[in-house]
């Protein structure tokens, strides 16, 4: 299970299995989408499954993040999702009802996303398998003009951004299992970013050097990919991350910590110091973007680490999980 | 957030950081052991030994009612389990603890039917839920967990209900404290005494170790300001030459403890005549067991366990790590054959062990962070 966590052991699934025998011929960083030129003509790809318990969760349900979630990888890989396949593996017995909803709920996503849903696939497996429906999305886009990511471009001194507050989708999915006695007024975050990303795109253009969407392993995972591709050191201030009350008193009650919990509605960003402040206006003003921050910046060190320093001096490395967090005891 | 925030106000911080350093006299090492797990997290997730001054040593204490496991218990909860009529439930903490054939996630991936509660409260609803199935308890912790396990049994026995056991695991805080201090390789000038285990015990049980054993012990909360706090009282009772009891997690910790909460512990379990730590050997009087008129409901009374005494592997260290001997880098295996990933001992990945506190927080740190400056 710890594999699809996100984590250090889906990393070394991936890096040791999958790429060495699949790809190669690669000598790319892992990013969240290929870009790649056909007969002249570049586009961009890339593909996600949707597993989710239970299928829907106050702000959302499976549909949506199956829509969201490959609209945003291709977003932060510096492209506009134009068209997406959906592939559903059923249940059998699965209500109809619920596929239903399902299916409406990823034509409202698309529509609006402004991604065109062109042909999928679906196939029923026995009961007691698919917890309900897998839904896997496959986006293709149109990369945006003036994007240029290159994780090799980073350097010391360069600003790190975060479009929102962190830690609302996991703690709603934590909660939305009934397994906790804790209730609170929380909704998942998906949503598509490429509207905020779009006006990054536009008003920072060049200036933006990579972006990622923290999903499964948090934000902690994501910028420690980010740490170990670039071989610098990011260093997060910690009393400017943002995260809302209630997700850090679920957190604080749990022994969690909200770098490590998945978000569905957020994205980071490394841009040129000289960028910074334009970038995080420019978010604040797009409606979606009004928590926009910087929160962190590029160093030398600790080289291929994270670090999170405390307004009175004290500091503490950020790592990546190896599986899922787990609540503490005592 | 309340009683959180205001533990954590930089400014009160910094404050309290700058008199611990006026107090510190720069001729001395202090020694100070916090003895609770939580505490060492807090520490290195805090960040606080970056701002305490060279010569106040914290020593990290046996306070991980896991780690202090032996391996032989983790392999007989599981063999309890073996049987496919048995669910076996246990805090998210256990699951990655390293039993002779792998941990609790390891024997589910394996096809046992391990579940994870938040509570025993949680795992008697599943035996209430599972009337063909037997769900198995595999309960830790010090006296700050032994209530609600005793709770849970006495509503088990209350409701009669008939496919529910308890592994008991739970040990006590003052022999492993007295354990310590009866060690020749220790000299610890005073104790940051546990927070969590004190709401239950209160703060007498802690007064033989200022009379007869004459150090400070200040029983201390979790966050920043507490335990910088804790620290303060503890250089002045040590600079005036005292040795009292206090209590700094006022607003948590009653004195006197928690009457009821002792009282549900009576009713349910007694002292086993001895029981095994982990790199402290048999100590007498430190474990709970259930007593026999909760028989029906003790796994060791229903099931046959194989009570093997398991060593841990020769080159690990997880023994003087937990007595504060030696610093969890100080261990020949620390970050090689020993991660959070693959664990030799459970120390490396309990949320209260100091290993796993030291490798996720503070082991990549170079002596270039602490000329960090504060954000702008």
């Amino acid at each position: 299970m710890a594999h699809g966590a996100g984590g250090k052991a889906s990393r070394r699934l991936i890096e040791g299995l999958f790429v060495p025998l699949l790809c190669p011929a690669s000598s790319e960083p892992l990013g969240d989408a290929a870009h790649l030129e056909i007969n002249g003509t570049r586009i961009a790809v890339t593909t996600d499954s949707f597993v989710v318990k239970p299928l829907t969760f106050p702000g959302g349900s499976i549909g949506e993040l199956a829509v969201n979630g490959t609209v945003n990888d291709l977003a932060v890989s510096g492209a506009k999702a134009e068209v997406l396949l959906c592939t559903y593996v059923l249940e059998a017995g699965l209500n109809t009802a619920i596929l239903e909803a399902e299916i409406r709920a990823m034509a409202r996503a698309a529509g609006k996303a402004g991604v065109a849903i062109v042909g999928g696939d679906t196939k029923v497996v026995e009961h007691g398998k698919a917890d309900g429906m897998y839904i896997t999305t496959t986006g293709v886009g149109s990369p945006l003009p003036g994007v240029q990511l290159a994780v090799e471009s980073v350097r010391p001194g360069d600003k790190v951004l975060l479009s929102g507050p962190i830690g609302n989708h996991g703690i709603t999915i934590l909660l939305a299992r009934g397994e906790l006695d804790l209730e609170a007024e929380l909704s998942s975050d998906t949503r598509s970013v490429l509207p905020l990303v779009e006006v990054l795109a536009r008003d920072v253009g060049p200036g933006i050097r990579w972006m990622r969407d923290p999903t499964r392993g948090g934000t902690a995972t994501s910028l420690n990919e980010l740490a170990r591709d670039c071989g610098l050191g990011i260093v997060l201030y910690g009393d400017k991350v943002p995260v809302c009350g209630v997700v850090r008193g679920a957190c604080e009650l749990l022994g969690l910590d909200p770098l490590h919990i998945a978000n569905e509605g957020q994205f980071l960003a490394v841009v040129a110091p000289e960028y910074a402040d334009v970038a995080v206006n420019a978010l604040r003003q797009t409606p979606g973007g009004e928590e926009a921050q910087i929160i962190g910046e590029v160093r030398e060190q600790p080289a291929g680490a994270v670090l999170e320093t405390t307004p009175y001096g004290g500091s503490r490395i950020v790592d990546m999980l190896v599986g899922d967090p787990l609540p503490r005891i005592c | 957030m309340r009683f959180v925030d205001e533990f954590r106000e930089p400014e009160l911080i910094t404050k309290t950081a700058d008199e611990i350093r006026r107090l510190a006299d720069p001729q001395r090492l202090y020694r100070l052991m916090e003895v609770c797990g939580g505490h060492t997290h807090a520490i290195y997730r805090f960040g606080l030994k970056d701002i305490l001054p060279e010569n106040i040593e914290l020593i990290h204490g046996p306070g991980c009612p896991v780690c202090v496991l032996p391996m032989g218990r983790i392999d007989d909860g599981l063999s309890i389990a073996n049987d496919p009529q048995v669910i076996f439930t246990a805090f998210g903490d256990m699951m990655r603890v390293p039993g002779t054939q792998g941990s609790p996630l390891e024997h589910m991936a394996r096809g046992m039917d391990v579940r994870i509660v938040y509570s025993p409260t949680d795992a008697l609803k599943l035996a209430r839920k599972n009337p063909d199935r037997h769900v198995m308890f595999f309960a830790i912790g010090f006296e700050t967990t032994a209530p609600s396990t005793a709770l849970t049994l006495m509503r088990a026995k209350a409701e009669g209900i008939p496919n529910f056991s308890v592994f008991s695991n739970h040990v006590t805080i003052i022999p492993a404290i007295r354990a310590i201090l009866d060690s020749p390789d220790m000299r610890l000038d005073a104790f940051i005494g546990p927070g969590h285990v004190s709401t239950v015990i209160g703060c007498r049980p802690y007064e033989w170790i200022a009379k007869d054993a004459g150090k400070p012990i200040v029983v201390s909360g979790f966050e920043p300001l507490d335990m910088l706090q804790a620290i303060v009282m503890i250089l002045r009772q040590l600079n005036a030459r005292e040795a009292r009891v206090e209590n700094q997690y006022k607003r948590v910790v009653p004195w006197e403890g928690n009457r009821s909460a002792l009282k549900a512990m009576g009713e349910v379990f007694q002292l086993r005549p001895y029981f095994e730590w982990r790199g402290m050997g048999f100590i007498s009087q430190s474990a709970l067991r259930l007593r026999d008129g909760y028989a029906e409901w003790d796994s060791e009374q229903r099931f046959h366990i194989p009570g093997v005494r398991v060593t841990d592997p020769k080159a690990a260290q997880c023994g003087e790590v937990l007595k504060g001997v030696l610093q969890p880098h100080q261990c020949k295996l620390f970050g090689r054959e020993c991660t959070p990933e693959h664990p030799v001992g459970a120390l490396m990945v309990s949320s209260e062990g100091s290993c796993a506190a030291y490798f996720n927080y503070e082991h990549r740190k170079t002596a270039s962070m602490s000329l960090l400056s504060p954000t702008a």
